[in-house]
């Protein structure tokens, strides 16, 4: 955040080349903090956008709000039907405030409208801190700038106005022909997928040509578009042979540790330790894990712990509430409440023209109450001690365990640790072809940071548990943590790190299991798994005959 | 209302273009699944069908698109004509509720007037039409779960609320995705017909004809659209060629066999495989204008209506159309 002043002049760029050409450009992504310079930009928006008139919609709008209908509430007080119109009813310059906690559904509707022919365009103000807390996909590719305006002064983002009337009349004079060929070549060498975004840097382009008054896009607009539109969602740069190697995981991963660990284990194909795992593993091993934590919380049986809805599952007592798309009215209890008071409101209101006098009030909402999605948290030691030389049939236990949660529908997420801290390798997800790549691509090596790794299993099981799911911990890791949490080498402060997070893990009952990597069973994983409140697995040894069998089953084809 | 963007103008991506136009023929396939990227393109060519779909005699006012004047009746709506009207293609948003798919009691009726009255929902919407769901995979189970019933019976039934109806909902089932961000049910998986995988294009100069289009569409839309109105009016009528023509295709003995070796050779759990393979394969010979089902049809629509049928394992990320290409070799050449 060195070039501060930059990132604003980049988003009054942005802010300009919206102005100019709303539809067309979609609009923006901006991550930012709530605070001042947050205020200025909302502020500044209206007169940036003008003509289009500046909304805000919240993350929980229900779809009346959104799309206007028969407002009930109304309805019922005036007697006759009332509709009322919607936020999207016309075009706008949408802001939505808080965009990473932005549900699909909404996201869909949003992604819709952008879809469509309005003119309409949407700035989304991130708030997010955490790394997962972000702005869906289906969303943020159709936003054309995507800005981190994080960490500026407000000293440094003077107000700017933006008088863009002359551009949008030029704008369809605009050739950018040759701009779009540059554009495009130019994302592909980025590593850029979708189509989305070069589309959108021609439009960019083009918009960024009007403003300064030229009739074709030359050098200058395109830069200027492949800055603002493509640098933010390239996956790897063009020309630098280093960083693109970051980006594309070795295809040998585990080849580092075959130097350092027995090597018996590497030299067999993954496919062949995973046969030789189905033998030592336990069966329905995650369905034991529920029960055991369903015991420890007392809370009875079942996937995952209950959540208290209004869409589906078992029906609650009916409770007072509000009219919307979201939640569904029990007629009955309605009438029902309604009922006693009809003689009362009829000689009130001798003259309204309902059968039935209903005031908002009456209105009962059902309740159901539903078990909550479950997701698996793998937490994976990568480090160079003893887990390593079993670093192969650790991913092969968790691939089998995978299979388990698919059955299941259960959500996957993966954490892996080694060198210096724990990092996310795959957020929740139900996609296992992701898990399995991510974990295939793993590599191997280093210290042992268990500290880091409770933390941020703790962390996502705190976050998944916010988003209504229910998480479940798994370790694989031989215990001998020896990286505190700071990234230091200190086996003493490593362990007293441990003992704080386990017993974190262990107050807010999350259920977890260790499973012991170790070329023998060790103590510290036991100690571990007893700290943590969960249980304790030893990986059995997949010994030579049993791994010569499933290599030659593998090898000759069944006939 | 602006026209969507032109069928014909879409670059590339002719395996979707070809499922699409092959279950305007014979909805009775059962319903597209395309599987890809973002920004491939998958939702356009959707919308870009509706515009190509011919037009169908449906009661006039009536919500449930019933195919005459005795079938609404019965319905309880009162129509005194027929009308033509566009087919139906609805979209199914992510988190709509349950009440709005299958439809639910008339909320505004029955507090304000004391009436117990039904209002229809999108699946009412879509019949005799298709029913478009974007992000087909992270779609709600209980949804799913809901779909599947009415795609199965051809037939909403709703029971609650003191309402008991039932109507015909028979539409075809376009669903999109992306694989990475979640797995479809198997269950779900089977009720789709066909099964495209779509990929952004890898040659630039394919990738910069997109770009130019899609921007010439967007500056222009009535000008782009009448650049391609001529494709676009041969398309419609070879579909309605096609479709009259569909019952007079000849399925000759072989082919049937054929599609049961197939069928075996795969290990397709159940029966749906065969009749998707034949109805497809019978759909582009109609297409076509040929008299009679042959090899080379069924070599086309094969991989589209076996690939996501095969038993498979959920870690196996290769995809299965390899499998299917492999056995189609055997089969059909032997």
């Amino acid at each position: 955040m060195t070039d501060s002043p930059t990132v604003w002049d980049l988003w009054r760029k942005a802010a300009r080349l919206l102005a100019v050409d709303p539809a067309g450009l979609g609009g923006a992504w901006l991550k930012l903090r709530a605070g001042p310079v947050a205020r200025r930009v909302t502020d500044g928006l209206g007169a940036a956008m003008a003509p289009l008139p500046p909304r805000k919609l919240h993350v929980t709008i229900s779809d009346e709000a959104l799309y206007g209908g028969v407002d009930l509430t109304a309805t019922l007080t005036a007697g006759r039907k009332v509709l009322r119109g919607g936020l999207m009813t016309g075009d706008a310059a949408f802001l939505l405030p808080m965009a990473e906690r932005c549900p699909v559904r909404l996201a869909a509707r949003l992604g819709g409208m952008l879809d469509g022919q309005d003119k309409s365009c949407l700035i989304a103000l991130d708030e997010g801190i955490e790394a997962d807390e972000t702005l869906p996909a289906a969303l943020s590719d159709r936003l054309a700038f995507h800005l981190t305006l994080d960490g500026v002064r407000l000293a440094d983002c003077p107000e700017f106005d933006v008088d863009v009337a002359e551009a949008r009349a030029q704008l369809a004079d605009v050739d950018t022909s040759h701009a779009a060929e540059t554009l495009t070549t130019l994302a592909s060498h980025m590593g850029i997928d979708s189509l989305r975004a070069p589309l959108m840097a021609v439009k960019a382009a083009r918009a960024h040509a009007a403003l300064a008054g030229r009739e074709v896009a030359g050098d200058e607009d395109i830069s200027a578009a492949a800055a603002l539109v493509l640098a933010p969602r390239a996956v790897r740069w063009p020309e630098t042979a280093e960083d693109e190697d970051d980006h594309q995981p070795p295809s040998e991963p585990s080849e580092e540790s075959a130097d350092k660990g027995e090597g018996q284990d590497q030299m067999i194909p993954p496919e062949m330790v995973l046969e030789a795992m189905k033998a030592h593993l336990p069966e329905g091993l995650l369905a034991q894990l529920q029960m055991q934590a369903a015991r420890r919380a007392a809370k009875g049986a079942g996937a995952g712990a209950r959540s208290k809805g209004n869409r589906r599952g078992r029906p609650m007592a009916p409770r007072m509430g509000r009219l919307s798309a979201q939640t569904k009215v029990d007629v009955i209890a309605t009438l029902r409440t309604a009922a006693p008071w009809q003689t009362v409101r009829r000689r009130q209101t001798p003259d309204h023209p309902a059968r039935v006098l209903i005031r908002p009030d009456d209105i009962r909402i059902k309740r159901f109450e539903e078990k909550s999605d479950r997701v698996l948290i793998f937490s994976v030691d990568a480090s160079g001690s003893a887990a390593l030389a079993r670093l192969a049939e650790a991913k092969g236990a968790i691939e089998l365990l995978l299979s388990e949660a698919y059955v299941n529908r259960d959500h996957v997420a993966l954490i892996a640790f080694r060198g210096e801290q724990a990092e996310l390798l795959l957020p929740p997800t139900r996609s296992l072809v992701q898990a399995k790549r991510r974990l295939a691509a793993l590599p191997g090596g280093g210290g042992t940071p268990l500290a880091s790794a409770l933390r941020s299993a703790y962390d996502l099981a705190g976050a998944t548990g916010k988003k209504g799911m229910t998480p479940t911990l798994a370790f694989l890791t031989d215990g001998r943590g020896n990286i505190a949490l700071d990234g230091k080498p200190d086996r003493q402060a490593a362990e007293a790190d441990m003992e704080g997070w386990a017993q974190a893990i262990r107050a807010r009952a999350i259920p977890s299991i260790v499973i012991d990597t170790g070329n023998r069973p060790q103590r510290r994983a036991e100690a571990l798994s007893r700290a943590l409140g969960g249980a304790y697995l030893p990986m059995p040894r997949a010994d030579a005959k049993r791994l010569s069998e499933a290599i030659s089953t593998t090898l000759v084809p069944a006939q | 209302m602006t026209q969507p963007f032109p069928f014909t103008a879409i670059v590339g991506q002719d395996e979707m273009k070809q499922a699409l136009v092959l279950t305007a023929i014979d909805p009775k396939i059962g319903g597209v699944l395309v599987f890809g990227d973002r920004g491939t393109g998958k939702s356009t060519a959707v919308r870009a069908l509706a515009a190509l779909l011919p037009d169908i005699e449906m009661a006039k006012g009536d919500p449930y698109n019933s195919t005459s004047l005795e079938a609404a009746a019965e319905l309880g709506v009162e129509a005194s004509e027929m009308e033509r009207r566009p087919t139906p293609v609805v979209d199914l948003p992510l988190g709509a509720t349950e009440d709005r798919v299958c439809g639910a009691l008339d909320l505004e009726r029955a507090l304000t007037r004391g009436e117990k009255a039904f209002e229809p929902g999108l699946l009412a919407r879509a019949h005799r039409g298709y029913l478009y769901i974007d992000e087909v995979n992270l779609l709600e189970d209980h949804i799913v779960d809901l779909l599947l019933d009415v795609a199965a019976s051809g037939e909403n039934l709703v029971e609650r609320e003191g309402l008991s109806i039932r109507h015909p909902a028979r539409f075809v089932l376009v669903g999109s995705g992306n694989p990475e961000e979640g797995e479809l049910r198997p269950q779900l998986l089977d009720r789709f017909g066909l099964s495209v995988e779509v990929s952004s294009p890898t040659e630039i100069s394919e990738r910069v004809e997109v770009v130019r289009r899609r921007d010439a569409y967007e500056m222009d839309a009535d000008g782009f659209v009448a650049k391609f109105a001529d494709q676009e009016r041969d398309l419609r009528s070879a579909i309605t060629h096609g479709k009259v023509q569909l019952a007079d295709v000849a399925t000759p003995d072989g082919i049937l066999e054929d599609c049961a070796k197939l069928c075996v050779a795969l290990g397709a759990d159940g029966l749906r495989g065969e009749l998707t393979l034949l109805r497809a394969a019978r759909a582009l010979a109609a297409f076509e204008g040929a008299s009679q089902t042959d090899r080379s049809h069924l070599r086309r629509v094969a991989p589209l209506a076996l690939r996501h049928r095969l038993r498979r394992d959920p870690l196996d990320d290769a995809g299965s159309g390899v499998r299917v290409g492999r056995v189609i070799d055997d089969i059909l050449v032997a």
